[in-house]
């Protein structure tokens, strides 16, 4: 029997098959059963592990409820698409720096009935934290695990240099002072550096808050040119001036990846860098016997009302917009925002808590030795956080295009400050009014 | 078999690709069109906005910086592509011991892709580790900074871009095979050298490959984006590897500007495409073709 005829209708038979079986995967189980709630979460590895482990504790006492856990890559992106294209999941773990550009394009749904029905409210949170999920006097997110950022030295390296390792710098001049103690330059290329502000350059902007001042105000008012900016900028710039833009520059090129063994902190390269609570765990992972310490972000002498300024940041979960099961995710949100869970995933994932009761287990097991400092800073009235701008993201890059400018010498910083006020204020001014048209046409 | 039914059955043959391009290269071209003249975040409907795209990406000095590092890149790219395939071509045409291997090894690099072939680079071009600057301090006290100093961020691009020339090597290698021998001896009977068998035999008859690979190249430089994308995020130093096509991507799915990023789309088909009929309309008089 010549069976040749039936192979292609076989394989179109296949395919359709295999769609329509893809798409029961996606959307989750309809009828008798639980319901299946679909989670992206950007975060592998450890974190990855952490957070499967509180799915675990959800899925074991919610029978009516599944939460199917899938770790997603260029998260952002993939949210943005499978809302466009109604085939979102229910819920998402963005950055907190993201909501503000979610909630502007409605990707992402409004959390503020539900928190209310279900009793979760501001108090719950350290201020500054729960500052980062609200927008436009809504609530849009809730945190998974938060983070701040103190200035992380290295007691070896401080100890080779004939310093005190107990004694990190409480001011910018501190810092200055101890940094040329510790920088080393061997035929005309930098090997070691005290402080190295563009390691590992993910904060550019934050400068001007430990100065006292801010890139943009609330308004969306670019205010880079402030004294406070200008003069933060100005303190960067003399770490090139020190050694040579190129060489500067080169030092920068030959620093290895950040989560590697040749992270340059723990190869005693940079004896202090600005870096967040999860430091410790990767200090653990490839460098366990280095002797390091953390101390709040150096303040200028002449501004002592600035000691404690540290850098906030937020992973967050959103409930994405067209989301199937909304009650249902926000179920599992929920279950996260508990004390016992969230302390759970925070120590897994050796991170602060962002909620204002902690447990007297939480100091006691947690694996970071400063992590008290780590919680203080993000309870400090001098916490700050990302700007919330729908265009923060292009705004950042753009930034750290004038701050590439000024550590190599190309630009004076009023000059990159002014041209990055020019280029980003009419965007801003734009970006506003559009958003305005849009509302008022209804769309 | 009438003509209508033949005619018919050729529809119907041809209908997969028919359908194809309907869908996945006509919609969205037209689609792009529309959404050019719209402020479209993908997110929420768009809204019209008239020739606003248009306009601003006229007064936006990212997208100029963008233009000019894309044209100034591919102006060094593609005669560096170009010239060193076919060097490479002519060379591993030569009768050798050991021919195929010389071919292989170098066709491989082309065979790596983009992305692990950019982090390679990141290391062989590092400015402080990388192999070049080790070889070249032997010589000048400072070498080049490839990836951390915009003057050489684009060179450094056009030189990664010469290791996986492959491709076009084996195109020009085929068709240096095609070049007919009679000729060759013809030229050689007249008293041809080397140069002049090249010059006016050889060249010539693969003008047509010549004239191919220009217009893939063109196209191929245009549109980079992989390897910037991975070794210059956010456009390498003060955006001096900030390409149109990263720029683009930039727009589309950082800042959510779908409509703007479309607006760049068809600027740069008109751009490509006229571009095109140039080189050809150009080559008219200098491509020979064998039937003609």
């Amino acid at each position: 029997m010549n069976l040749r005829p039936l192979v292609l209708p076989l394989v179109i038979l296949g395919v359709v098959a295999t769609g329509f079986y893809c798409e029961t995967l996606s959307v989750g189980t309809a009828g008798p059963g639980p319901v299946h709630v679909v989670y992206w979460e950007k975060w592998t590895g450890f974190e990855f592990d952490a957070m499967k482990k509180v799915v675990d504790d959800f899925n074991a006492t919610h029978k009516d409820i599944q939460v199917d856990m899938l770790s997603t890559t260029a998260i952002e992106t993939k949210t943005l698409m499978a809302v466009s294209a109604q085939v979102a999941p229910d819920v998402a773990g963005l950055y907190g720096a993201n909501i503000a550009q979610y909630a502007d394009d409605r990707a992402v749904e409004p959390l503020d009935d539900l928190c209310k029905e279900s009793g979760i409210k501001a108090d719950d949170y350290l201020p500054a934290y729960f500052n980062m999920v609200t927008y436009e006097g809504h609530i849009w997110a809730l945190p998974s695990t938060p983070a701040s950022i103190v200035l992380h030295y290295n007691k070896d390296m401080f100890e080779k240099a004939g310093l005190d390792p107990e004694k990190p710098p409480k001011t910018i001049e501190d810092l200055d002072a101890l940094s040329v103690k510790l920088n080393r330059v061997s035929g005309g290329q930098i090997t070691q550096a005290g402080f190295f502000p563009p390691e590992p350059g993910w904060w550019n902007w934050a400068w001007a808050n430990y100065f006292g001042g801010k890139i943009v105000d609330e308004s969306g008012k670019i205010t880079a040119t402030s004294p406070e900016c200008i003069r933060a900028m100005t303190w960067i710039q003399t770490f090139p001036k020190k050694f040579g833009g190129t060489e500067y520059q080169s030092f920068k090129q030959g620093l290895g990846n950040f989560q590697s063994p040749e992270n340059p902190f723990m190869e005693d390269r940079l004896a202090m860098e600005v870096q967040g609570v999860w430091m410790a765990n990767f200090i653990n992972q490839f460098k366990s016997g280095l002797k390091w310490g953390a101390a709040p972000f150096p303040y200028p002498a002449d501004r002592p009302d600035l000691a404690g300024t540290a850098l906030v940041d937020l992973d967050v979960l959103v409930i994405p917009s067209g989301a199937k099961h909304k009650r249902e995710a926000f179920e599992f949100i929920k279950f996260v925002q508990t004390q016992k869970e969230m302390e759970k995933l925070c120590l897994l994932q050796w991170k602060n808590t962002p909620l204002s009761k902690v447990s007297p287990e939480f100091w006691a097991n947690h694996k970071n030795p400063f992590i008290k400092l780590f919680y203080d800073v993000s309870a400090s009235k001098n916490a700050f956080s990302a700007p919330k701008l729908g265009v923060w993201a292009q705004m950042n890059a753009e930034l750290g295009s004038e701050v590439d400018a000024i550590n190599l010498l190309h630009k004076t910083p009023k000059e990159a400050m002014e041209s990055f006020t020019e280029r980003m204020q009419p965007i801003v001014d734009q970006y506003k009014k559009r958003h305005e048209m849009r509302l008022a046409r209804g769309l | 078999m009438n003509r209508r039914k033949e005619a018919l059955i050729g529809y119907l043959f041809a209908s997969p690709w028919l359908l194809g391009m309907s869908v996945f290269l006509l919609y969205p071209l037209v689609s792009a069109l529309y959404y050019s003249f719209c402020d479209y975040s993908v997110l929420k409907p768009p809204m019209t906005i008239g020739t606003a795209n248009y306009i601003e990406l006229y007064h936006d000095a990212v997208f100029r910086k963008a233009v000019a590092n894309t044209f100034i890149y591919a102006a060094f790219a593609l005669p560096t592509g170009l010239i060193s395939a076919l060097v490479l071509a002519m060379l591993l045409n030569a009768k050798l011991r050991g021919q195929n291997i010389y071919r292989t090894l170098f066709f491989l690099p082309s065979l790596v892709p983009a992305i692990p072939m950019a982090v390679l680079w990141n290391w062989l071009l590092n400015g402080q580790f990388g192999i070049f600057n080790v070889l070249i301090g032997k010589i000048v006290y400072h070498p080049p900074n490839w990836l951390g100093d915009p003057a050489w961020t684009k060179p450094s691009l056009v030189l990664m871009g010469t290791w996986g020339v492959g491709n076009t090597m084996l195109i020009y290698l085929a068709s240096l095979q095609d070049v007919p021998t009679s000729l060759i001896e013809a030229a050689e009977l007249d008293g041809a050298s080397s140069w002049q068998k090249t010059r006016n035999v050889t060249l010539p008859m693969i003008s047509p490959v010549i004239l191919f690979n220009s217009v893939m190249g063109l196209i191929g430089s245009l549109q980079i984006f992989a390897q910037p994308f991975v070794m210059f995020p956010l456009g390498g130093p003060e955006q001096s590897a900030y390409f149109y096509s990263t720029y683009l991507y930039d727009k589309a799915f950082r800042d959510h500007a779908m409509g703007y990023a479309c607006a760049m789309g068809w600027i740069m088909f008109i751009v490509i495409f006229i571009l095109t009929l140039a080189l050809i309309k150009f080559s008219e008089k200098r491509v020979h073709y064998g039937g003609t």
